[in-house]
This record gives C-alpha cells, structure tokens and sequence, in this order.
C-alpha cells in the first residue's frame, strides 16, 4: 500500500516541472506539453484523493479536465498551426503582440 | 325671404373681397363697380322686401353658429331682425346704394378707384352687422368695423397730409369712445353673463340697480359720444370731410354716425332704468345741437357747413332718445339720412361743378349752370331747416314737442335756438352759393357743368325721399312709423305726438265740424313758433345774404361782433383746446418716455450687457487658465506615470504567468503563515 503523501509528492513535483517549463522554455509546442505535465499532476493528486476519501467526485472531476485537456489541445496545436505560417516560427519571445 | 337675411351682409363682403383681391390687377377700369354697386343693391332690394315683411309681423332672432364659447360665456354669430333693424337696414343699404351709384361718376378718374369700392362695401358690411346683429359683441364688431373704414376712407388721399392727419383724428377720437363701450361690455357680462340682446333685456329688469344701469349706459354712451359725434368727441367728423365727398355722405347720412342712436335705441330697455343717464344724454344732445349748429353759421368751407349740421342734427337725436322719445329719436335718424346724404353728394356735385373749388365765398350764382343740383340742395336744406311739410319738420317737431311736453323748457329753448340757427346757416350757404354775383375764379367759371346722371339721379331720389318721407308720421303722433316702432319701443302712454299732431287733428275736427278740445291752443301756438324759428332763420339769412340789406351786411356784422365771429369761426377753438389739454400733452409725453427710453432704459441695457461683457472676460480667464488648466494639468499627470507603468506591460506570455504565479505563491504563502 503505497502511503498518501508519495502521490502528492509526485503530483507536486510533476506540476513543479510543468510550471518551470512553462516559464522557462520557448517552444510554444514544449510550453504546451508542460501545460499538459501541469493538468496531469494535478489528476493524480485528485485520484489520490478520491481513494483516500472513498469518493468518486475526484474521479469525475479527472475525467472532464482530460476531457477538457483533450479539446484544448486541439485549438491549441491548430492556433500553432496558424501561428507557424504566420510568423514562421513558434520562439514565444518573438510573439510578442500584447506588447503596448 | 326674412330667412335669407344673412344675404344682405354676405353680398357686400363678397363684393369687397373680389374688389380687394383682384381688383388693382384684373379688373380693368370699370368693373369693380359693377359689382359692389350690383352687390349693394341686392342687399338693399332684399330689405326692402324683409322690410315688408317685417311691416306685416315677420321677426328673426337666429343664431347661426357659436362664435365665441369661453367658461360660462356663450356668444353666438347670430342675427335679429325687428322693426328697428329692418328701417335700419332700410337707411343702410338704401343710402349706401346710392352712394355707390353716385360714386361711379365722382370717382371716375381717380387711380383708386377699385380700392375706394372695396371700402364702401367694407363699410357698407360693417354697419349692417353693426345693425343686424343679435348681441352686444356683434354689434360692436361692425362698431369697430365701421371705424376702420372710415379711417381707410377719411384717409383715401393718404398722399395729402391732411387727410392722413384726419383719419387718424377719427380712428383715436373713436378709440377713446370704444374703450367706454368695452367698458360697458364688460360690465354687461360681469352682470347678466351673456351679451344677448333677449336675454340681457329680459334679465336687466329684475337683475339691474339703477347705479348699476347707470354705470352701463353712461359707458356706452361714451362710445355712442365718440362714434355719433356728440360733445366732447365730435372734433373728429368735421375734419372727416377730408375724405371723398360719397364718403362724407355714407358717414354722416348711413354707416357712421347714426351707430350711436340705433345703440341707444337698441338698450332702451337699460337706458330707461337709468334716469340720470337719460338726462345727461338729453343735455348733452341739447348742447351738442345748439353747439355745432353756432359754428356752422361762421364756416366757409361748403361740406364743413353741411358736416356741422350733421353733428347738429345728430345732437337732436340724442335730445330725442334722452327724452325718451326713441320713436322720434330713430324717426329724426331716418329722415335726416335721405336729406343729408342729398346735401352731401349735392355738395359733391358741386364742387365736381367747380373742379375742386369747397369755399362758398368763391362761388355764388351757380343757380342757372347746375339747376338740378341746386334744386335737389334746396329741398334738402328745407328738410335740414324742418319746414313744414318736409322731411325733417316732422321728426324735428317731435323730438321738440317731447321736450316741452315733458317740461324741459330749457333744452325745449336751447333745441329752438339750434333750429333757428340751422335754418339760417343752411339757407346762408343756399344764398351765398347758389344766387348772386358770380365770384368763381374765371379759370374754374368756363366749365362750370352739371354732374352726369349717374350722380344727379341719386340726387333727385334722395331729393324726392327727403320731401315725402315725413308723409310716414301722418297722421301724426298715430302714424306708421309709430306704429311700427312702437312694436320695439311700446307705446308711451303720455302721448308724444308732436305739434304737427295737433295741427292735424285741428283740422280733422274742423273739417268734421267737432268742437276742438281744450289745452290744443298751446301745441297750435308751439307749432307756429317752431315753424316761425325756421322761417325767421331763412328770412334773416335772405335779408343779409340775398337782399344784402346794408344793416345786415355781414362783413360789418363780423366787424362789429369781432370776438363771437372769431370765436365761431374757429369753432369755439374746441380743436386747440384738445390739442392743448390732451394732444399736446400726450406728444410730449411720448417725446418724454422715448427720452426716457433712449437714456435710462437704453442706458440700463447697455450697462446691464457692459456688465456681461465684463463677467464673461473674466470668466473667459478662468475658464482657460484655471479649468483648463486642472484638465489638462490631470491630463499630463496621467500621462507621465502611464509611461512609467506601461513598461510592464512586456507582452510576453510567459512573463505574466510568472507574475501570476508569484502571486499565488503569494497568497498561498500569507495562508500558510497567517
């Protein structure tokens, strides 16, 4: 029987990577891909959670963030897509549009 | 044909607006004559026919439409028609009638012509609805009416100053006269709440004081004073002679000046609740006769001498009327019409005679050139004088015997002395015109001519109505006109029947061989001294201005009475005496208030706007230094820190998400810790 806290140790490191990546990389596809590592920690500290409690709503709740993971990476690889021929290349610093 | 009544004013009135409308432009020189004249006469040939009607019992009280409806007041355009409006309407259109018809020879060449009869028919309307209508407001409406025509009309020959100066003259007398009648209005409405001639003389008995029917009928007559001419407000008719002479004849014989008598005659139920008006209008009609009748005997102006005489015999109308004898007052207003209206256009013809020439002395001998005319003149002037049997001796005798027989011997004298003097003013200017030398300028003397028949023919006819019209007072004192007037006025049982009754019946008894009743010696003596004061007028005026008796040579006369001749000459110097005490005093008045305008109130303006002028300077200042200023001062304020602030706005991504980040840690770290 695997304790609690090793799940929630993983889940924190898992989304600790994801948020450093998302900060530090400037490949939008690996920033995407960290944001994907963020979603995903936080799964496994919600199923850690519904077992622990006996309750499935930790569960339900994973299977609509994939769901929603799902959707989002489709608009986000086709906003990439249209970005790449755009400006062809996907560097975030030259994306720079919000810019005053 | 009593229903069509509303014919007779609707025919004139269309008349003047097809005359004013089209007439400068499409009608050529002598169409708008046609019509008004052909309009006119209508008008008078339905009368003539309502009138008979009326004379076998017809009666019209009919309201066509409500006029005016405010609050509790209800008054109606509405028209009555009663024995006093039929003989009225009589007068009107048949003196109208032949105005019109004589003025197509009189105005044949003047350039307004088109104009002068969109006038006569304007003023021909006015006066009927003045008659015709069935209520106070009416009847002022065509008051207002008339005085607006005769001022268009006193003032035809605007080019001349004097006539622009007379009928303005006229239009402010009247005004003054109409601010009394509103007055009276007024009062009529705060008492009875209706202008209605029905209801009003139904009401008054039982609703009005005697202080309060005072009050109303003094009001009034202040408008009848202005509008007929009386004491104080007459100055204005003889100056009207400025006007076209058909004018002259339609103001003083029809339209004008008998709306003053017809209004009396028309409350007499009110002005008999109010003895002390009564009194007052009988003096004032006393005085106005002998007054006037004084200052035609010194004038030389031949349509002055008639214009006097008018306000003279009009001044007789009022005595009748004061005297409660409306029969006689309205009687005297209907024959006077016929031969005033023949003296005034016979003076016209005249003066057309002698191209323009209005001054007696520069006339004389006419007789032989224009016969006609000074025939027609003649009769007329026996009328105006009252010798028996024309015209005016019945009416006159009437309204004198009323006076004796009600006991006022003092305007009985005074009514006396007038008719001597109209007798002798009116034959002095017979004689010293129509006889005698010659003493025309010899430019005017070769084409000295009688007036064309479209003038003369009116002349005859009123001639003729002036000589026979007394035949309606036969016999006298029972005859038609007071039966027919008596329907409107009620029979007075103190009998009112005039000295020429009582000769008649004289000789009714003689002839039948009855013996004649007592106390007829006195009305027999009565008669012989009023025909005796016509008579002795004439005669004098025959001594001094046919004869030329050398102690009654009027030049020496008016040597030797130098202050009664001046004084009469100048018409008491009534005229100054206004302009002192009213005209002048109001022009400087008015001089004043425009000084007063033109300094103070200018001044104040000017200061007031200098006032603004300044505040706005300074506000002006403000508004750019120091409201603008903390705009713009903000403005700029703004603007520096943006710079400063918009340099973390680095738009990249990442960037803000570190930032968020932070802040999660952030908060998540005071959680933990606090």
């Amino acid at each position: 029987m695997v304790p609690q806290e090793h799940y929630l140790v993983l889940s924190a490191i898992l989304f600790a990577i994801g948020a450093t990546g998302v900060l530090v990389r400037r490949n939008a596809i690996v920033i995407f891909m960290c944001i994907e590592l963020m979603l995903n920690a936080v799964n496994i500290s919600l199923v850690a959670f519904s077992k622990q409690l006996n309750s499935m709503d930790g569960q339900v709740f994973v299977f609509f963030i994939m769901t929603v993971a799902a959707a989002e990476a489709a608009i986000g690889l086709a906003i990439m897509v249209s970005l790449f021929r755009n400006k062809e290349t996907l560097n975030v610093d030259e994306i720079n549009l919000m810019k005053w | 044909m009593i229903n069509f009544a509303w014919l007779i004013p609707l025919l004139p009135t269309l008349a003047a607006i097809i005359n004013g409308l089209f007439g400068r432009k499409y009608m050529r020189h002598h169409y708008s004559d046609y019509i008004a004249t052909g309009a006119v006469m209508t008008s008078f040939l339905i009368s003539l026919i309502i009138f008979f009607e009326v004379v076998s019992g017809s009666k019209l009280n009919v309201n066509y439409w409500d006029w005016i409806v405010s609050g509790d007041l209800h008054i109606s355009f509405g028209f009555l028609i009663d024995p006093l409006t039929a003989i009225m309407l009589l007068v009107v259109t048949g003196i109208s009638s032949l105005v019109h018809l004589y003025s197509i020879g009189y105005m044949h060449d003047d350039d307004g012509y088109y104009r002068f009869f969109t006038y006569l028919s304007m003023f021909t309307v006015s006066m009927l609805i003045l008659i015709m209508g069935n209520n106070y407001l009416l009847m002022f409406f065509g008051w207002e009416g008339v005085g607006l025509c005769s001022y268009l009309l006193i003032g035809f020959w605007f080019e001349k100053k004097s006539a622009g100066d007379a009928a303005k003259k006229a239009f402010v007398t009247n005004r003054v006269g109409d601010l009394g009648f509103v007055l009276g209005l007024f009062l009529l409405i705060s008492q009875f709440g209706t202008l209605d001639y029905a209801q009003v003389f139904q009401l008054a008995p039982t609703h009005l004081t005697t202080g309060v029917a005072t009050a109303i009928t003094l009001l009034l007559f202040i408008g009848a004073t202005a509008k007929s001419a009386q004491i104080p407000l007459y100055t204005w008719l003889p100056d009207a002679m400025e006007g076209p002479t058909p004018v002259s004849a339609l103001i003083h014989a029809a339209t004008m000046v008998t709306a003053g008598v017809y209004m009396v005659a028309r409350s007499h139920v009110i002005y008999s609740m109010a003895p002390t008006t009564m009194e007052i209008i009988a003096v004032v009609g006393a005085l106005t006769a002998l007054f006037a009748a004084t200052i035609a005997i010194a004038q030389n102006d031949i349509k002055r001498i008639v214009a006097y005489s008018t306000v003279s015999q009009l001044g007789y109308m009022f005595m009748g009327l004061g005297l409660g004898a409306y029969t006689a007052g309205v009687y005297h207003l209907f024959t006077h019409a016929f031969f005033k209206a023949c003296l005034f256009l016979g003076c016209g013809s005249v003066i057309h005679a002698l191209s323009g020439e209005q001054d007696i002395r520069r006339m004389g001998g006419l007789f032989p050139h224009i016969k006609l005319t000074a025939i027609t003149f003649l009769i007329a002037a026996l009328a105006n004088a009252g010798i028996f049997p024309f015209a005016g001796f019945f009416s006159k005798d009437e309204i004198l015997w009323a006076a004796f027989s009600g006991g006022h011997y003092v305007i009985w004298g005074i009514g006396a002395t007038a008719a001597f003097c109209s007798a002798f003013y009116m034959f002095r200017l017979w004689f010293v015109a129509f006889t005698g030398k010659s003493r025309v300028d010899h430019h005017v003397a070769h084409h000295i001519h009688e007036s064309p028949s479209v003038m003369t023919g009116p002349l005859v006819l009123l001639a003729f109505l002036a000589a026979t019209v007394g035949a309606l007072a036969l016999p006298p004192g029972n005859g038609f006109i007071h039966h027919f007037l008596g329907n409107v006025f009620g029979h007075p049982e103190h009998n009112v029947t005039g000295i020429a009754a009582e000769l008649f019946h004289k000789f009714a008894a003689l002839a039948s061989g009855e013996p004649t009743a007592h106390g007829h010696l006195l009305e027999y003596f009565m008669m012989l001294v009023s025909l005796g004061i016509a008579l002795s007028g004439i005669g004098l005026a025959y001594l001094m201005y046919y004869k030329k008796i050398e102690a009654l040579n009027p030049e020496t006369l008016s040597k030797r009475f130098r202050i009664v001749h001046q004084t009469l000459l100048n018409k008491y110097w009534v005229d100054e005496l206004y302009d002192f005490l009213f005209v002048n005093p109001t022009k400087k008045a008015g001089t004043e208030l425009w000084e007063f305008d033109g300094k103070v109130v200018d001044g104040a303006v000017n200061g007031t706007s200098w006032i603004v002028l300044i505040k706005a300077e300074i506000t002006n200042f403000l508004d750019k230094y120091v409201v603008d200023g903390t705009v713009n001062g903000l403005a700029l304020l703004v603007d520096i820190k943006s710079r400063v602030l918009r340099r973390m706005q680095t738009g990249d991504a990442q960037n803000y998400a570190l930032v968020m980040l932070l802040g999660v840690v952030f908060i998540m770290g005071v959680y933990y810790f606090y």
